[in-house]
């Protein structure tokens, strides 16, 4: 378990750091997050009260950029130069916004749009899935046309539909190729979920932001802070690499 | 969907053309595949025998002329074409499996989706062909695990368990060794046997000789001999003949 001992590693490292920059300075009050103090333990779970929604947040709009991915993806391996042309102003239209200018156009522009009310929660993975969506769009369509011509002339010949070709020889065998960029994306949505405590939404930075308001401690907090996104990353990297070896190995090479 | 004109070419190429940008691949080929006939194609490398056979289900479209596979026009009529395919059964030169299915989900897969039969059905098909093959023990292997000659005879199998009325073989033995080369042909001999129509693009002479009630030769897009295999390897009528089995013979 390489990426088990590399988090270990990683995690006696900032310890070491924190420890340090506590032993030379008398500025720090480690107190603040302390889990040896009451004061401490109490903000440490204010801190971690934002996990739900930092999760939350990263997984519906992984899931919902994935769908999106996939659709935006399908048309541009098309024959039908509209099918293609579509698929590239998506995604070069969606790349190229930043996405807190998207957080905050969907969560202050779009309800003026739409004439509906949209909660921070759903801003927030409307932003991250949209921006994220034309990024998959492009790791799926790479994963697909990697897969060799021959697949698909073999699915032709047995007389398989679309449909049929796609679900049960293309993507197959697509993911298993792009599953590492996939990892990837996951992580970088994780990390870009922060973005989305600038419209209020109370997960880990914005909870790490309040904290600082209130004890005036920035080091201390954010330290925490970095190391809660730290232990979360290194989590989800090493299901990925799980999953990408139990689909090696159900491959027989 | 078929005629019902037991004397009707399975499959039938009416000045059929197919190029590749200025390049002419298939220069006005007529020809016709009765049932139950084996044909198999030689000819130089790119003289468009692979061209040919891949014209006949579809997996190159041919700029003019007519594919009737069956009775049915498969230039004109692109819904049938799905339908048509199921009735003729491919086999590739690099086998083409479906690399992350084992080899009883590579053979049920068709069967299931495209003829829709029960999945214990397609099972039974699929026991039933690799035991044809004579590989029933591999069933529950990846086709990594595999040799080239086994990968091979899974593929073909494949092909038998749509129960094709026609199989095309396009070079079935040129990507493997030398010592697997025979236990493919072995197959596809007895498949012969059994009456099965084929089209066999292959440099294997000695499988022609044994099989083959007509011999094509191809140069250049072009049909330039077609007769049977007795007349073809005793005496070829065309000086392009004599030399390419001159070639092909020597060693």
């Amino acid at each position: 378990m390489a990426s088990i001992s590399r988090m270990r590693w990683a995690t006696f490292a900032l310890i070491a750091v924190a420890v340090f920059l506590t032993g030379c300075s008398d500025q720090l009050q480690w107190y603040v997050v302390s889990p040896a103090t009451e004061t401490g333990r109490t903000n440490l779970m204010f801190m971690l009260g934002g996990l739900k929604y930092t999760l939350l947040l990263s997984i519906t709009a992984i899931i919902i950029s994935i769908i999106i991915g996939l659709l935006v993806a399908l048309p541009g391996i098309s024959k039908n130069p509209f099918a293609r042309g579509f698929n590239r102003v998506y995604v070069e239209v969606v790349r190229s916004v930043p996405l807190l200018v998207l957080i905050l156009w969907v969560y202050y522009g779009l309800p003026i749009m739409l004439g509906i009310a949209i909660n921070v929660f759903w801003a927030g993975v409307v932003a991250l899935a949209l921006s994220d969506s034309a990024f998959e769009a492009e790791i799926f369509r790479a994963g697909i046309q990697s897969v060799d011509r021959g697949q698909i002339e073999a699915s032709d010949s047995l007389g398989l539909g679309y449909f049929d070709r796609m679900r049960y020889v293309v993507l197959p065998q697509a993911l298993r190729r792009v599953l590492p960029p996939l990892g990837n994306q996951l992580v970088y949505m994780l990390k870009m979920s922060s973005l989305v405590s600038v419209i209020g939404m109370e997960e880990l930075t914005r909870r790490a932001n309040e904290l600082v308001t209130a004890e005036y401690r920035p080091l201390e907090t954010y330290t925490v802070l970095i190391l809660e996104y730290l232990v979360l990353i290194l989590l989800v990297s090493a299901g990925v690499r799980w999953l990408e070896r139990r689909l090696a190995v159900k491959d027989g090479n | 969907m078929s005629t019902s004109d037991a004397s009707a070419p399975v499959i039938r190429l009416n000045n059929v053309k197919k190029f590749y940008g200025s390049f002419q691949a298939l220069d006005d080929i007529s020809l016709d595949v009765a049932a139950g006939e084996r044909m198999v194609i030689c000819g130089p490398s790119g003289s468009g025998k692979s061209t040919l056979i891949r014209c006949v289900n579809q997996l190159e479209t041919h700029d003019a002329g007519q594919v009737i596979v069956n009775g049915i026009d498969v230039g004109k009529n692109r819904k049938a074409l799905r339908e048509v395919r199921t009735n003729v059964g491919m086999v590739f030169q690099q086998f083409n499996l479906f690399p992350h299915l084992t080899v009883l989900e590579n053979l049920t897969l068709g069967p299931m989706r495209a003829r829709k039969l029960s999945k214990d059905k397609a099972v039974e098909l699929a026991r039933h062909y690799l035991e044809r093959v004579r590989i029933p023990e591999q069933a529950d292997k990846y086709p990594s695990q595999l040799s080239g000659g086994q990968q091979q005879r899974v593929a073909i199998a494949r092909s038998l368990c749509m129960e094709p009325k026609v199989m095309l073989f396009d070079e079935p033995t040129s990507a493997l060794d030398p010592e697997m080369i025979s236990e493919v042909l072995d197959v596809m001999v007895e498949l012969a046997e059994s009456g099965m129509t084929m089209m066999v693009v292959t440099h294997e002479m000695g499988f022609a000789k044994k099989v083959a009630d007509t011999m094509v030769f191809m140069d250049e897009g072009k049909i330039v001999e077609q007769s049977t295999p007795a007349e073809f390897f005793s005496n070829p009528k065309t000086e392009r003949g004599r030399l390419f089995l001159q070639q092909i013979l020597q060693h």
